[in-house]
């Protein structure tokens, strides 16, 4: 593995390596690693971050790597550099880009220029498959398995780039998927299609959410940017938020998961709730994000 | 009454074109070739095959493989009759390549490939009803893209 830019471009035993790889990370953090020592790696951020941008930062000093940061607003891009003589120079100067742009695409771009590794931390509403990893481990750590469990989507299914990744990255692995999103923010049927076709997947589509019975309720802000009527997303974040009415027909076993930045979708009363796992997933981030950084370096 | 179309002496027969696609067919192929011959667009003529079809005759121009993908996209049945001293020397289905290399445009705004300088990449999906681009990753249907 040397780039990491799209979930499409693994296979399962890809999936399974990174997954069993930040199971031994996961061990490895507060001991002083060497893994990546003299290693320089460009975190290069067109777009604001904080968990991604902090974890992978995190994940790089714990494996003994030093970070290069890349600050947009401040770089000749403000100038009206282009990305790729952006790219071609940073290749120069770092042994691994990480990289999130505001362009799909972005990241296949940069790894067509460069010569070192690039792993793609988002490029506008395409890719961001260390979340999907992120959140394949989480569901296994949790859980034990991926196959075979019950598992909800609820939110905004047609913006967000997670879900998507997320529902292949499910499929892969046979779990029973069903989609919970108001009409106008459905999947796109070409991901339900593509899920069907390589893997056999039949997510089912739901009005609202069933949670008996039900092993991972994965949310999702809606992404009140996207509309140009502010109100009507107000009304579809209050008709598809969790709260704790909601969660009483939930079984204890149910792990609540969110990519975060969460906003209204989950009020802050279910942060104390023992089913939320939100924090303990985005905490997740180090670990795998390690494996990611430790296996395009260094293979 | 059948309508009488003049026969080419050198150029090429855009056949089996689907019944209404035969205007952007030619307009592709104008912004391909400069067509300073003679050129005709047949609209829904009759076909055993397809009960209607368009067709596209050009004189004094042959295509070029760019010209050729792109009418595979636009209009996958058609045929191909090459013309050379007023006789048929060549005929053949038009096929769009696996990878549609650098001579189409990505129709996502968002994609690199409209801000950045780079040659796009197409890739079919195995029945040829979609393509999609190797850096957005968006699906398209062919004529989205032709």
């Amino acid at each position: 593995m040397r780039d990491l830019i799209s979930i499409r471009d693994l296979e399962k035993k890809d999936v399974d390596s990174f997954l069993s790889e930040a199971a031994k990370m996961e061990k490895l953090v507060g001991k002083p690693q060497k893994t990546l020592a003299g290693k320089l790696i460009a975190s290069m951020f067109f777009e604001p971050s904080t968990r991604t941008n902090m974890s992978f930062q995190a994940a790089a000093k714990r494996l003994g790597a030093k970070i290069l940061t890349f600050h947009s607003s401040t770089s000749s891009a403000v100038k009206g550099e282009n990305l790729a003589d952006t790219i071609r120079m940073m290749d120069g100067y770092a042994d691994a880009i990480v990289l999130r742009h505001p362009m799909e695409g972005a990241a296949r771009f940069a790894a067509d220029l460069a010569a070192c590794p690039v792993i793609n931390a988002g490029d506008g509403g395409n890719q961001h498959p260390t979340q999907t990893l992120i959140d394949l481990y989480t569901i296994k750590k949790l859980k034990g398995k991926i196959g075979g469990l019950d598992i909800t989507l609820l939110g905004d299914l047609k913006h967000a780039r997670s879900m998507r990744s997320l529902l292949y990255g499910l499929a892969m692995y046979g779990a029973e998927v069903t989609l919970v999103s108001p009409p106008a923010l459905r999947m796109d049927e070409d991901i339900l299609k593509e899920v069907k076709a390589k893997f056999g997947a039949k997510p089912a589509q739901a009005a609202e959410a069933k949670l008996k019975g039900c092993d991972v309720l994965y949310v999702c802000r809606i992404q009140k940017e996207r509309f140009s009527d502010s109100y009507e997303a107000e009304r579809m974040q209050r008709e598809f938020r969790v709260d704790m009415e909601m969660l009483k027909d939930a079984d204890s076993k149910l792990a609540i998961l969110h990519p975060l930045p969460k906003v209204d979708e989950i009020p802050p009363e279910v942060d104390a709730d023992p089913r939320a796992k939100y924090f303990e997933q985005a905490k997740n981030g180090v670990p795998v994000r390690m494996a990611v950084l430790k296996k395009c370096i260094l293979s | 009454m059948p309508l009488a179309v003049q026969k080419i002496e050198n150029g090429t027969v855009v056949d089996h074109i689907s019944a209404g696609a035969g205007s952007r067919v030619l307009q592709l192929l104008s912004s391909h070739h400069p067509i300073s011959k003679m050129a005709a667009l047949i609209m829904n003529a009759p076909s055993r095959k397809y009960h209607l079809k368009d067709i596209v005759k050009i004189e004094g121009v042959f295509l070029d493989e760019k010209a050729v993908n792109r009418i595979a996209l636009l209009a996958p049945n058609a045929t191909l009759n090459i013309i050379r001293g007023g006789k048929l020397v060549d005929k053949h289905h038009v096929k769009a390549p696996p990878a549609i290399m650098g001579i189409i445009k990505c129709p996502n705004p968002k994609c690199v490939t409209n801000t950045e300088r780079t040659e796009t990449a197409f890739l079919q999906s195995k029945g040829g009803e979609t393509l999609r681009c190797r850096h957005c990753e968006r699906l398209f249907k062919p004529d989205e893209l032709a």
